[in-house]
This record gives C-alpha cells, structure tokens and sequence, in this order.
C-alpha cells in the first residue's frame, strides 16, 4: 500500500492551517503590551515622533488594512526589518533558526537514544530492580526543572571537569555539534523521561498481545520479536507524543538557548519580545509555528508508515 | 469416525502431569492439573469443556507460551524431547517448523502493523533454506492453498483488509508454511460465522490429510468434535474428566460432566424438547471443591465424590473417566443415543 496519495492529501490540509497560523500570529503581535514606536526611541519620546514612526510602520491603519499588508509582505518573503538589529527579519531567521533546529533534532535523537533501550529494559524487566531504578532516575529528570538541570550540567561537566564548552556556538559543522551538546542533553532529558515511561508501557501492553504469542508459536528468534513485532506497534503511540512533545522542546529551547548562550531562535525570541521588536516577534513567531506544522506532518507520515491501518 | 490410525503404537506427542498453575492475587491457581494424554500420528484429538477449564491452557503451555508469572511442570514428549525442559534455542527450532500453532481470533494473532505475505515469510525464513525469491513463491502457494484468490496481490495487504474468514485462512497458511507434523488449533472456528466455520473446518480437515498432520483441536462446540475428530478428551476445572474414541464416547459417556455437555447440545432431526443445561457454574479455579470438582453440579454424586478425587482410569477398553460412579453414568445412557 503505497503511502503517496495519505501524504499528499495530509500536506493539503497544512493550508488551513498555515492561514490559521498567519491569523493569530498577527492577531497576537498586536496584543501585546507597549507599541514599537516607544520601545524604538525610548520613554521620552515626543508624540510627534510616535506618530511619524506608527506612520512609517504602518501602524496607523485598520488592523483589516495591516493584516493584507502582512499576508503580501509574507507572500513576498518580506517580514520586515527588525527594529533593534536594523536587518530584514528574513534573513536574521535564516540565520538563527537552523541553530535552533539542529539543537531540539540533537534532543530529539538523544532523547530516543535514551528512551528506547531503557524502555525496553524496563519493560522486559517489568517490578524488577532495573525497572525500578530507571523510572526512579528518570522521575526525579522529570521533576527538575529544564534550566536547573542546565546550570548543574553546565557546573559539572563544563566549568568543572571542562569536557564540553561553557556556552556558545561553533564554526564547523562538528564544532556546532560539539557545542550543542550540553545544552542538547539537557533538553533531551525531560523528554526522554516523557517517552520512556510512555514506550514502557506500550512495550507491555504489546508483550502480552496474541500476536506476540503467535510470533513466537512460529519459532521466531527473540530479537526479530522484539524490534519487528514490539517496538513497531509500541512506537505507535509514542510517536505521537514526541509529535506533540516538538512544542515543549521548542519552548524549553528558549530556556536552553540562554543558559547556554548559544545565539538561537528562542534567545533572539526573548530579546525581541523584551525590545518590542513587533516584526521580529512575528516573523519569529511566523517561523516557529511553521515548523511545528511540518513536524507534526512528519510525525503523521512516520506513524502511518509504521501503522498501515492509519493510511485508509 | 475412523479408528485409530495404523500406526498409532508409537504416539507423536506425549503429555504426562502437565501442571500449569499461576500465583494471584487470589493466591496460586491451578489452571491445567496433571493434565496426560497422547496424540498419534495423523489423528485429530479434540480438547473439550467449558470456558475456564483450561482447554487453551493447555495447549499454549505444549509450546510453552505461558507467560509470567505462569509455570510449567510436568512433560510434554515430542518424538523423544521433552518440550517443556528443553532450552529455548531448540524449542524455536521445532515451534513453528514441527509443531504449529493456530489461535482463536485471527484479528488479535495477526500483527496488524505487517503485510501478510510478510508473516508468511519470517515463518519460511526462519526454518527453511529458502532465499527470497523462494519464499515468496512458497508464500503464494500457500495462499492458494488455504483458498485465499487473488494470492499476489494479497501479499502485500495487511490483515484488517481481509475479511474474518480470509485472515482465519491467512493464519493457517503461516502456520502451515514449514510443513508441521502437529497442528495446535485454540478454538479455529469459534470466531467466525457459521458458514464460514464450516468452510475453514473443511479447510483443517483438508490439509491434514495431504500434509500428515495430527491435530489437537481445543473446541467448546460438540457438532465441531463429532464433525472432525477421532478421538476426544473432556476436560472440567484444568483436568481431564474422560478420554475415548468420539463415537463410543457419545454413544455412552461415562463421566457425568460429558453426559451433561452431550446433553446441552441442540440437534436438528430430533423431538423438541427443552435441552437439558448443566445446573451451577464450573468453580473459579481458586476455590475447586474437595473431592471430584463436579460434585456439587452433578446429580449422580454420593457422599464419596465430596471426599476423594476420582482418579483418571481406563473404564473399558480404550476409555478413561475420572469418575467414581462411571456405571451409573453409562447405564443411563447417552442424551445424543
């Protein structure tokens, strides 16, 4: 069964969607408190000033008349220039979202590095010592807040034992990598305290389903069992979670991205909400949601190439 | 029905004191009890009795399917090897490749998440030399063989697009992919609907014959034992209550627990008259009374039956019956007679 026409009608739903998201992006810029001309030139401004620059920005018009204005602008690839760092929004974004993405993709992959054998291990050893410690572990990574759990690995295995770099951003491809990594590892480890307990028990669930049972009545070895019979159909579920759980790591990025420096989206997010930076905010915002959106397609496509039944 | 097989002297499978009990909340449950019976070459056994008697018990515990906290005791010989001791290594090399096992409903047993040519498949890879190419060719024979049409283009389908009857067919043909010599069949037909219930007996009766299968066959439905097996074993509360060739046995039962089954079953052809049910409900497996375990349901009982447990012995030739009082059980006469 091919997976082709479920994938193409799935990308024809992102367009409702992306409307959606262009709504309450720009809806939302415009709730929040303060106006750009003030945060522009300070508390001391002139009426005068704020005038001509709401004038400039085009903030004087109907909110009808802004919005049409902001969908030709995003039609165009033009979101403006950002107010503090006097550059075109578009490109800062190219610039600082690739560093984001390749942070919560490093989470992503060291959360299922952690998550998957661990699950197994627990599952297989269900009540036993094993399987306790390891839902033990992972509660107390669950309860510690992300930037707690950043600044302890960050004393301990960069101040102190200097294994990783304090905070920053490298230039080569490996370097960045090499760089990512605390701040990665932190990220991951909430996460992946989410899906180990979620793939436990779906590990379980499976085990005890009749088409295990009949797997191993064929006289299957027990790893083929395992990973072609258990790990597929428990994956299911937890696929999906880590699908919704793209949200949260994007939010945690934000706490990450300033315990550790690294010049990301989520810091230049709260730098911009703070300067009132209103296109910023909204092309960041804009870029962000977009990316959500095509995770969660991609969670879509793996979970129906996992589960045929998803597809009809 | 036929009797024996020529060359039932030496059995193919040999089950003594398979005990299979289970530690609950309620405390440890017996499910099977010193549970014996053989299976010879070519015949079809039928494993009879109530929900909860421990009929599928049983047979998963033959191939040694019982999960934790479940154990298994006793032996189970299958040409020699004894299944139950053996290390898990060799056991695979005969699940599957000689001993085959088909469950009661296709839609749980089949993994939904794979295509059914797949299933066929991992079965022929793990215990024939086959290469690819090989397989697949033997996945579409046995496709034909089971009667699914349209074999080729079935392959790649998953189970929920088969229908109740072509995924019961499409489980045969993965369980019958090596070649087994025993079938282990948990309930095949209880599934389905009646017409179709027919066409996959038929179907299991069919394949036996060309393949040289024996058959246990776990069934509560009587018209199913009579229609297709040689021999049967009735079990009540994880034991066996009585063993015989399935003619003689309906003919004159001698265990007041078959004679009351014989007489819950609904024939056409015959006067209508009310069918006689067994009164009460079989014990939970943690409380079994003293004595026979059918004593309080059976109106045959006398003051021993709530003391001393009947053993399993022969009655006449080639019967056995646990019961104490298995001649006033026959003089009665049989409800299907």
């Amino acid at each position: 069964m091919s997976l082709l026409p479920y994938i193409f009608r799935r990308i024809l739903q992102l367009i409702p969607t992306l409307v959606f998201i262009l709504v309450v992006v720009f809806v939302l810029v415009r709730l929040l408190p303060g106006d750009p001309a003030s945060a522009l030139i300070g508390d001391r401004a002139l009426d005068a000033d704020v005038q001509r620059i709401n004038h400039e920005l085009g903030l004087d018009q109907p909110l009808p008349v802004q919005f049409l204005y902001f969908l030709k602008q995003v039609a165009t690839g033009d979101l403006g220039n950002s107010l503090s760092l006097k550059a075109p929004v578009i490109d800062i974004v190219a610039q600082r979202l690739p560093v984001t993405i390749l942070l919560t993709t490093m989470a992503a992959v060291i959360a299922l590095l952690f998550a998957v054998p661990l699950a197994f291990l627990a599952a297989l050893r269900q009540d036993g010592v094993v399987d306790t410690v390891i839902r033990g572990v992972f509660q107390v990574g669950l309860s510690m807040p992300v930037f707690y759990l950043g600044l302890v690995l960050l004393t301990v295995l960069a101040a102190g034992l200097h294994w990783f770099p304090v905070g920053g951003y490298g230039e080569t491809f490996p370097d960045r990598v090499y760089h990512l990594f605390l701040p990665a590892l932190t990220l991951a480890l909430s996460l992946a305290a989410v899906l180990m307990r979620n793939l436990r028990s779906a590990i379980i669930g499976v085990l005890g389903a009749e088409y295990v049972d009949f797997a191993r009545a064929k006289g299957l070895k027990s790893r083929l069992i395992l990973i072609r019979h258990v790990l597929r159909n428990a994956l299911i579920s937890t696929v999906t979670l880590f699908g919704l759980s793209v949200g949260t790591l994007l939010g945690g990025a934000v706490i990450t991205e300033t315990v550790f420096a690294v010049p990301g989206a989520g810091r230049l997010m709260i730098d911009s909400i703070y300067g009132r930076d209103y296109p910023m905010v909204q092309g960041l915002t804009l870029a962000l949601a977009v990316l959500v959106s095509l995770t969660f397609l991609l969670t879509d496509i793996v979970q129906a190439w996992l589960d045929p039944r998803v597809a009809r | 029905m036929s009797a024996l097989p020529s060359q039932a002297l030496t059995p193919a499978l040999s089950v003594r004191d398979l005990t299979t009990t289970f530690v609950t909340s309620a405390g440890r449950v017996t499910a099977v009890d010193n549970v014996g019976f053989d299976v010879f070459p070519g015949e079809v056994l039928g494993l009879v009795g109530e929900s909860g008697s421990g009929k599928s018990v049983t047979l998963r515990s033959i191939m040694r399917l019982i999960h934790a906290p479940g154990v298994v005791g006793g032996s189970v010989l299958w040409q020699g090897r004894d299944l139950v001791t053996m290390p898990e290594r060799e056991l695979r090399r005969i699940r599957g490749a000689e001993i085959a096992m088909i469950f009661q409903e296709p839609m749980t047993a089949l993994n939904p998440v794979l295509p059914v040519g797949l299933q066929i498949e991992e079965n022929l890879k793990a215990h024939t030399p086959l290469d690819r190419a090989g397989r697949t060719k033997r996945a579409l024979e046995l496709m034909d063989l089971v009667g699914i049409p349209e074999a080729r283009r079935r392959l790649s389908d998953y189970p929920h697009q088969f229908s109740g009857g072509m995924r019961q067919r499409a489980m045969i043909a993965i369980s019958l992919a090596s070649n087994p010599k025993l079938l282990l069949a948990d309930e095949p037909t209880t599934a389905l609907d009646v017409t179709i219930q027919d066409q996959i007996l038929k179907l299991i009766l069919e394949l036996k014959r060309e393949l040289g299968m024996s058959v246990v066959f776990v069934t509560h439905d009587l018209g199913v034992v009579a229609a297709t097996c040689d021999r049967m074993a009735v079990m009540y509360a994880g034991r066996i209550v009585e063993t015989g060739e399935v003619a003689s046995v309906f003919a004159k039962p001698r265990h007041a627990y078959t004679r009351g089954l014989l007489g819950s079953v609904p024939r056409s052809g015959a006067e209508r008259t009310m069918l006689l049910s067994i009164d009460g409900t079989p014990p939970s497996l943690a409380a079994i009374p003293p004595g026979c375990p059918f004593n309080p349901r059976c109106s045959f009982a006398t003051e021993v039956c709530r003391t001393v447990v009947p053993p399993l012995d022969e009655v006449s030739p080639a019967r056995l019956a646990a019961c104490h009082h298995h001649d006033r059980v026959a003089a009665a006469g049989s409800p299907v007679a």
